[in-house]
């Protein structure tokens, strides 16, 4: 068994010999004006050696390393189990679910400042994700620009305030449908492309955006960003220590408490949670709707759902218009949160994040996507001790995943539509 | 019924039918049979208005639907089973046949929904089953099915006995005259030559983009030159 890969093993070993050798083990040197090149220490000789003695190791005995990890319990492997009646599930399912949104309601009070506002950014890339959910998981359109729409809704309420004033409430669905908009615009020319194509257009519409704010310098101050972005107030209140616009109350003299800086962090992650719930619960309307069963057909084979007379044009653009809509929604709370915005918020990286999410989650699935949210949020925060090594780390975390999970944590389970029985 | 009139269509710059005219008339199975290449899978896009034609008419129950977008089309009482049948294959055979009367009221899908079980009982079987977990005859049958949830007055089948045993092609063909008795018209293109022709009332010989022959099926099956070149002498 581990004969036959002692030569494959042997080339692996030789070959991260003569790549970390040079790379780790010389080190250029400037004396004076000269540089110089000087060899590396024993200790780091001995580290090379034994990294490629692990990759020749490892190597040799591949197969049954491989094999013990396939063995490995999967952490719900209720693939396999028979599956409960469809109504008992949908009813204890509804429960966990209910039960979650309100220990996450009173969550905040008991716990630290840093947590909440960790907490609130989750629940912002709990949006994102959820409106990237339909357009890859559900309609099957890879969109690699899709944090595009997020720099729409947090600019437009960057901008709003400051040349109009306008609040965070108004702010909210303007946000929301200019994001849309945009969604429904950029809809239009992709219409014809399908995956690999769709990918790069998507991706040029992204940088597009981004490029533009950064270098709009009139309008949006370019790389040095908005700030003063106001918080959100509730009826009027705010909840600075000073009321800044006139005719709002102060949240702390209005209930007669002390001011403290923790009850708009608090109020930020309720609203995030609110939104988040929304947003949860309307896409999953749409997933009962005709319009949901319209993407997943489209997503299954495009000529036969136009030959069931569905429109392209319809089913694609709503999905387009319905996931920025929610990263519109994602972007203005994100605006609110940070109180400042610049282009650095919205690079290609943000979308390929958002993307890791749902497809780490399960496409589709959106407990699978709420829960991948969670963990690719936090996870960098976490191995925030290992600093430098923190993006490895969550690097490493995501090649396994997809190793031992191809399909996601909770792969889709599609929702079963009974036409009720007429006796 | 459907009426093509000096159809042409291009595909880019390249003309693939030179102006065919073809008549199906209501209650009839009319068939039309030619080689690779010859267009048939073109003529029969050009009806769902994809790619639309260039010139002449397609005419569906009087109406010009030579520049409708291949949406209405669909959900104007037409239905196609599309050539390798293009089934759903991660839904079951339920939600398949769902989708064929996405249009319609759930009372009307219920109602599709059985007669499709009783002409195909193997569906009803496999109610629950992923569609693409199932044998290629069992499939084309789905594809029927969903084509019927729609209650069409027209089904077009492209090609319906494209690799499938000889066996479960006497069983399809012998659902296709099923479905005129039961008052739909059929349009059937075919390269089984001998089995459309044998079914049809009329049928069309389409050679390179244009039709070279027309007649009774009969007549057809005992033409000559449709024996040497379709029915291999």
């Amino acid at each position: 068994m581990a004969a036959k890969n002692f030569g494959h093993a042997f080339f692996c070993a030789f070959i991260t010999l003569i790549i970390s050798y040079p790379i780790i083990g010389f080190n250029l040197e400037a004396q004076g004006i000269d540089v110089t090149l000087t060899g590396a220490d024993t200790t780091t000789i001995v580290l090379v050696l034994l990294a490629a003695l692990v990759v020749f190791l490892f190597q040799l005995f591949r197969d049954q390393i491989m094999g013990a990890l396939k063995r490995v319990p999967m952490p719900s492997s209720d693939a396999n189990k028979e599956p409960m009646a469809e109504n008992k599930r949908a009813k204890i399912e509804s429960w966990i679910l209910t039960g979650i949104v309100v220990f996450a309601l009173f969550w905040p009070f008991f716990v630290s400042r840093g947590s909440v506002d960790l907490a609130t950014l989750v629940l912002i890339y709990i949006m994102l994700a959820l409106g990237l959910n339909v357009v890859v998981g559900l309609a099957g359109l890879l969109d690699l620009g899709y944090v595009a729409f997020y720099a729409v809704g947090a600019y437009t309420f960057a901008l709003l305030s400051q040349y109009l004033g306008i609040s965070f409430w108004l702010a909210l669905p303007i946000g929301a449908l200019l994001a849309a908009l945009f969604g429904l615009v950029l809809g239009f020319p992709v219409l014809r492309l399908r995956g690999d194509y769709l990918a790069i257009v998507t991706l040029g519409f992204g940088e597009i955006i981004r490029i533009l704010l950064n270098n709009w310098t009139t309008l949006t101050g370019g790389p040095n960003g908005i700030g003063g972005i106001p918080d959100p107030t509730l009826f009027g209140m705010e909840f600075g220590r000073r009321i800044k616009e006139e005719g709002n109350t102060s949240f702390h003299e209005t209930f007669g408490i002390a001011y403290s800086g923790e009850h708009k962090v608090i109020f930020l992650y309720l609203i995030s949670l609110v939104l988040a719930v929304f947003t949860a619960l309307v896409i999953r309307r749409f997933m009962r709707m005709p319009v949901g069963r319209a993407w997943e057909a489209l997503r299954e084979d495009e000529i036969a759902s136009r030959s069931l007379g569905l429109s392209r044009t319809a089913v694609k653009l709503s999905a387009f218009t319905i996931g920025a809509f929610f990263a519109g929604f994602a972007g203005t709370v994100f605006a609110s949160k940070q109180g400042f915005i610049s282009p650095e918020s919205f690079v290609f990286l943000e979308s390929a994040i958002i993307l890791a999410i749902v497809v780490l989650g399960g496409m589709g699935s959106q407990i699978g996507v709420v829960l991948a949210a969670i963990a690719v949020t936090i996870l960098p925060e976490l191995a925030r001790e290992f600093s430098e090594y923190r993006m490895l780390i969550f690097g490493a975390a995501m090649v396994l995943m997809m190793v031992w999970r191809p399909q996601g944590l909770m792969p889709m389970r599609r929702i079963h539509i009974e036409l009720e029985k007429q006796e | 019924m459907l009426v093509l009139e000096d159809v042409h269509t291009h595909y880019g710059k390249i003309e693939a039918l030179h102006g065919v005219s073809v008549e199906v008339n209501k209650g009839e199975i009319v068939s039309l049979i030619g080689a690779n290449g010859a267009g048939k899978t073109t003529l029969l896009m050009t009806v769902c208005g994809n790619p639309q034609a260039t010139s002449g008419r397609v005419v569906l129950n009087g109406r010009d639907i030579t520049r409708d977008p291949t949406s209405t089309i669909m959900r104007s009482g037409i239905a196609i089973v599309p050539e390798g049948r293009r089934i759903f294959s991660g839904l079951t055979v339920e939600e398949n046949l769902h989708m064929g009367g996405f249009f319609n009221t759930k009372a009307e899908i219920r109602k599709s929904q059985e007669h499709v079980y009783e002409l195909f009982p193997r569906l009803k079987e496999r109610e629950s089953q992923r569609a693409g977990t199932m044998s290629g005859g069992e499939q084309q049958m789905l594809a029927i099915g969903r084509a019927l949830m729609s209650k069409p007055n027209m089904i077009i089948l492209d090609e319906p006995s494209l690799g499938l045993a000889p066996l479960v092609i006497k069983q399809i063909f012998e659902i296709i005259g099923q479905l005129r008795e039961e008052g739909i018209t059929v349009f059937l293109v075919e390269q089984n030559a001998h089995q459309a022709l044998n079914l049809a009332d009329r049928g069309y010989v389409l050679e390179t983009g244009k039709i070279r022959l027309h007649d009774t099926g009969k007549n057809l099956l005992e033409n000559p030159d449709v024996q040497n070149a379709y029915l291999g002498g």
